[in-house]
């Protein structure tokens, strides 16, 4: 069979990340192939270089067997291929006619042949089956109509090859049934299509061919047909990771975090949890497990006042805290690991004593008697931090930015237990590190935990939340569906969990 | 950071004078004059002991408008409202000021302070636009210079126009003695050159009072934070709205002060002729000066030095818009410049720190 893509030895890494390590793939022509893996395995980064959005450092990249050096996606669209973000790319003010040919000529005066375009578009909507009419405006359309717009646009382009990117996260049950019987025509027209998602049901019901990705690199290409969704996500959770050693001391009894009926909404009034309730007590590890997107992140932020809740309540130790601001939280003793370091956890150009005080700003320790920052002390605590945690930096006026991804996190996590918290959130605190700085978190978790720390944790690494936490709770769309003992199961049970397979 | 570094940071304006004299020298020759003869007349006028007391005169309202632009930048924020807002200010200090006379310096302090109330009321609603309705600083400001503008011409022409004056003019009476300023020419020993306004120690203590707020106090932390990583600030615990109309208080209450230079030390009354365009100029000089007092001072001095300069051009022929496109070259130089060095800097910082991550 002809190959679509052949991929070779690609490796791409950023500053701190191997985002892609020595990737291998082959994509038939005029298949289906899906690539699954969870967020930050490094499907995005293959699919932006492929894409030409991202340059590889090294490897090879071969469209219709024609080895291809791409630079822009406009290379891509000139060999032949399209991509459908996520996020659309759309204006909503423009009717769809618009926004097909909206970049194709070349800007001159001349007038735009509508008459022309018209009929050539409606050509290619009939063809594939479409169902889009040209003279809506973009914000009559609903969330599948602006997908297929957003296909129209590329196989327009004369895209011979599509990716789409987590094209099911945004549509309800019924528009992923028509995606698919969409899709489904444009196979069979001899399209090929690159699936990305980390639904493992939908994959198997679309793909013929599944690629998984894991910690950067391509884990097996394996065929849908005979290929259950327990080995899925057996590859996709893997189990190469040393484990974490169990817990020596044991749970004390007295309550750090304890949540009532906590509901939320987002923006577009979508539930994003629903009745959240449990306790966390001292000297404890409470694992959330879920696939991305399930709701746990915007647990955690409601509970550092950051994403809105509109009912239940959230008491840490004696306080009722649901009026406090964000601030107020944090000096109560909250600490927080967010899940991106680099965006949300540091201020990358700042040094490391400046970034000790981020989050801390009001406590006394770093304040003068003239409300002034106390750099004094602030180095103080960096220096502490620094060598506590085995950071590598030149000292500590060093900015973050200079710093590895691995000693990135280390000095997060130090900086975050520095001031004896009451309450530790820690959201995917190893996530793309190497193994010598996990190992390390892991070490002063469990320690910290010992001497009476409560620890709320979030990990897509379920070995981790396995090996670190006392007790686990699973999240499936924005609910509580199984409480379960670390002790007594495998990453594939908590997997089955996870995606819904098993309550 | 190691002092190597330190020094190739300061390069930056040094190559943008460079080459805004070498691309200003090519259009010179191209209108047919000499680039040296020209540059040796400014040189040669700007620095007379009469046009330094002008180049300082000049610096200070610059100085002190870049310093309540470069607030808003350190947390992000485009206040362009400094104009509008440092005019008003001025207007009402004048027309207030003048209805009472006190011990002197009371007097003058009660000017400042309605001018940095009426300039960050002003520019307040800026950031109340901003955080509550969600509109652009970068719009209402500019709006709101426009409508600054209107209501002072309608106020000067109405309201505080004296009109027993004789003077058909539009301007308000002239400050009692005790609410000016006098000149610095006795204390630093200059009595033959024009006056050196009063308002000069002032203005650097503005400086200094800027660095504190900006480097030193946890307000002036969470500020820089939020405008180097707003995501990271908000975890941190800055509540943001709370600290945009913040910011626009204290640029607005920098603002403020612009106009009192001139003001207190010159013109001792709103006029017509009062010097506009102070609070453009002011963003010029804190994107030169990088929102660093120093900087910013140098900034001031060189802007207002090209500016003095500049006024014996006409009277030998060459045209003195020369000097305009010279500060514009200077600046869009510098801009270029700066990216460069930072993107340099942060480069052997990461090299310094692999280095020692492989010792």
């Amino acid at each position: 069979m002809n190959k679509a893509i052949s991929v070779s030895k690609i490796t791409k890494s950023f500053p701190g990340v191997l985002a892609n390590s020595d990737i291998n793939l082959e994509i038939n022509e005029g298949a289906i192939h899906a690539i699954v893996g969870e967020n930050g395995a490094g499907k995005s980064t293959l699919m932006k270089i492929l894409y030409g959005m991202v340059k590889p450092d090294s490897g090879d990249i071969a469209i219709f067997d024609n080895k291809t050096v791409l630079n822009s996606p406009k290379d891509a669209i000139d060999s032949g291929l399209g991509m459908v973000h996520q996020h659309f790319m759309l204006a909503d003010n423009l009717t769809v006619l618009e926004s097909v040919i909206l970049g194709i000529d070349k800007a001159t005066f001349k007038n735009i042949n509508l008459k022309r375009y018209t009929s050539e578009i409606t050509e290619v909507i009939n063809k594939y089956n479409l169902n889009i009419d040209l003279n809506k405006n973009i914000d009559e359309l609903g969330v599948g109509e602006k997908q297929r717009v957003e296909i129209l646009k590329v196989l327009f382009r004369g895209a011979k090859i599509l990716i789409l990117d987590e094209p099911t996260a945004v549509l309800v049950p019924q528009e992923v049934d028509e995606l698919f019987n969409n899709l489904r025509d444009l196979k069979n027209n001899g399209v090929t299509i690159i699936f990305i998602s980390h639904k493992l049901d939908e994959v198997l019901e679309i793909a013929e061919d599944i690629s998984v990705m894991r910690g950067g690199i391509m884990v097996n290409t394996v065929s849908a047909d005979g290929i259950s969704k327990k080995d899925l996500a057996e590859m996709m959770i893997g189990k190469s990771l040393p484990k974490p050693p169990k817990r020596q001391s044991s749970i004390s009894t007295s309550e750090i975090l304890s949540i009532e009926n906590l509901s939320a909404v987002n923006e577009n009034g979508k539930k994003v949890f629903e009745n959240i309730s449990f306790k966390l007590n001292s000297s404890e590890i409470l694992g959330i497990a879920g696939v991305e997107g399930n709701g746990q992140r915007e647990i955690v932020e409601a509970i550092i006042g950051i994403h809105d809740y509109e009912t239940g309540t959230i008491k840490l130790e004696n306080n009722t805290i649901d009026d406090f601001s964000i601030r107020e939280r944090l000096n109560l003793g909250i600490s927080f690991i967010p899940e991106d370091r680099q965006a949300q956890a540091l201020i990358m150009d700042m040094s490391l004593t400046n970034n000790v005080i981020l989050g801390r700003q009001s406590l006394a320790k770093y304040k003068t008697k003239l409300t002034t920052v106390n750099l004094t002390n602030a180095a103080k605590a960096s220096e502490s931090v620094v060598e506590n945690f085995d950071v590598k930096t030149p000292n500590t006026g060093t900015i973050a930015t200079a710093l590895s991804g691995g000693n990135q996190q280390k000095y997060v996590v130090g900086r975050e237990l520095e001031d004896n918290p009451t309450l530790l959130i820690a959201s995917q605190p190893t996530r793309g590190i190497d193994i010598g700085a996990q190992a390390l978190i892991w070490e002063k978790l469990r320690n910290t935990r010992d001497e009476g720390l409560g620890v709320l944790l979030i990990s897509a690494d379920l070995e981790e939340l396995i090996g670190l936490s006392d007790r686990i709770v699973v999240i499936y769309q924005g609910q509580f569906v199984a409480e379960l003992q670390p002790e007594e199961i495998t990453p594939e049970i908590l997997g089955s969990y996870m995606t819904g397979l098993k309550k | 950071m190691k002092i190597r570094l330190r020094l190739v940071s300061f390069s930056a304006p040094i190559i943008a004078l460079g080459l805004a004299v070498g691309l200003t020298s090519l259009i010179l020759l191209g209108i047919g004059k000499d680039p040296i003869e020209t540059f040796k007349m400014m040189f040669e006028y700007g620095s007379t002991g009469k046009s330094l007391v002008s180049v300082l005169n000049r610096t200070i309202p610059l100085y002190i408008s870049a310093i309540a632009v470069a607030v808003g930048f350190k947390m992000g924020l485009f206040n362009i409202g400094v104009e509008g807002q440092y005019l008003l200010g001025a207007l009402l200090a004048a027309a207030i000021g003048t209805s009472f006379a006190i011990y002197r310096p009371i007097h003058i302090f009660l000017i400042m302070l309605i001018a940095v109330v009426a300039s960050s009321t002003w520019a307040a609603i800026a950031g109340y636009l901003k955080v509550y309705k969600g509109i652009h600083e970068v719009i209402s400001t500019i709006m709101l210079n426009y409508i600054g503008t209107g209501l002072i011409a309608y106020l000067l022409s109405t309201v505080f126009f004296d009109e027993d004056e004789k003077n058909a003019i539009p301007q308000t009476v002239e400050l009692p003695e005790s609410g000016r300023l006098p000149s610095l020419n006795n204390v630093v020993g200059i009595e033959d050159l024009p006056n050196l306004h009063g308002f000069l120690p002032i203005a650097l203590l503005l400086g200094l009072i800027y660095y504190l707020l900006i480097w030193k106090t946890t307000l002036g932390f969470d500020l820089r934070v939020t405008g180097a990583n707003p995501v990271a600030a908000k975890f941190s615990g800055v509540d943001p709205k709370r600290l945009t109309i913040i910011a626009m208080i204290i640029s607005g209450a920098f603002a403020g002060l612009v106009g009192m230079g001139p003001l207190l030390g010159y013109f001792h009354q709103y006029t017509i002729d009062f010097p506009p365009g102070l609070g453009f100029a002011g963003i010029g000089v804190a994107l030169l000066g990088r929102n660093h007092p120093l900087g910013m001072l140098l900034g001031a001095m060189l802007f207002g030095f090209l500016e003095r300069s500049a006024q014996i051009l006409d009277l030998r022929g060459v045209p003195k818009e020369i000097e305009t496109m010279m500060s514009a070259f200077i600046l869009l130089i510098v801009v270029v410049f700066y990216e460069i060095i930072r993107r340099y800097i942060v480069t052997q910082q990461i090299k310094d720190a692999s280095k020692k991550v492989e010792s």
